[in-house]
């Protein structure tokens, strides 16, 4: 099969990793893969950010595939089921929110900032060498938080793409959950009916 | 049993339309229907099975054409 540009786009992700080690700001980069999809979704009822444009689907792919990095084995029954992946979703927006709230106690002077990445939303890792200064700093804050998303969800999946198939990660990723529960919503067996006659 | 014809066949309910299938499909025989869940078309699938390798939430069988 041909390749097209957005074959690439692993290469981003990878290099968005990359650059949290070196200058936490690029985390705020990170937005784009949390506005797209959703946007994509809202706008054209479909996964096509998933199917194409989903740079860490295709990390994972890389890796796993052509890099033999995974045991090909099928993911356990109950991850695929709806009440973990809606579970986890929601799991995940609470912790979302509340590296938000952070954020809005440092913005508000309430609290200092923390130059730290959280991994797994348990492990304080000192991460002080990657901020140099010159934002205010509730964005900065956030940059570390978001970046402490970015890094755990990328811990989890390359776990699952290890012990199971290489992009299982989609199984339970909560923007794929999000994007799904869109197109759901969006969704009427009659019209696609009649677009495919 | 080896020279019937087999086909891919999803598990709607338990599909998380991730488009892995599409990628790696050879025929463009699988589609993700508006973000919800993949279809095959039948008369595309040659039965090759890599949908079902590839498929991470392993919701692809192999079955038999015709049943
Ligand atoms: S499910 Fe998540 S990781 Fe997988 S392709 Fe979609 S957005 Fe990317
Ligand atoms: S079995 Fe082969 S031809 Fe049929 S849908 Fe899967 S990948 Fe495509
Ligand atoms: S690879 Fe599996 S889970 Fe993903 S869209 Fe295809 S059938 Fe659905």
């Amino acid at each position: 099969m041909k390749k097209r540009w957005y074959d690439y786009l692993w290469i981003a992700s990878a290099l968005y990793l990359l650059l949290g080690f070196f200058n936490i700001l690029f985390a705020w980069l990170g937005l784009i893969c949390f506005f797209l999809p959703l946007l994509i979704s809202i706008t054209t009822g479909s996964k096509a950010y998933c199917g194409r444009y989903c740079g860490r689907g295709q990390l994972f792919a890389l890796l796993g595939g052509r890099f033999g990095l995974s045991r090909q084995h099928d993911v356990p029954r109950w991850m695929k089921s709806r009440w973990f992946r809606y579970g986890f979703l929601l799991f995940f927006l609470v912790m979302f929110g509340q590296m938000l709230w952070n954020t809005a106690l440092v913005f508000s002077g309430a609290r200092d900032l923390r130059e730290v990445v959280t991994l797994l939303w348990t492990f304080r890792l000192p991460w002080h060498w990657a901020y140099h200064g010159g934002a205010s700093p509730w964005a900065a804050q956030f940059a570390f938080g978001f970046y402490s998303v970015m890094l755990t969800s990328t811990v989890l999946g390359l776990g699952t793409m290890v012990l199971c198939k290489p992009r299982s990660w989609c199984v339970y990723c909560p923007m794929g959950t999000m994007t799904q529960l869109i197109c759901r919503a969006k969704y009427h067996p009659d019209a696609v009916r009649q677009n495919q006659a | 049993m080896g020279k019937e014809k087999r086909l891919a066949r999803v598990d709607r309910d338990h599909c998380v339309a991730c488009g892995c299938c599409v990628k790696v499909c050879p025929r463009g025989a699988v589609q993700v229907v508006r973000g919800v869940f993949a279809q095959v078309e039948e008369a595309l699938c040659v039965g090759c099975g890599k949908c079902a390798k590839a498929c991470p939430a392993s919701v692809i069988g192999m079955e038999a054409a015709g049943q």
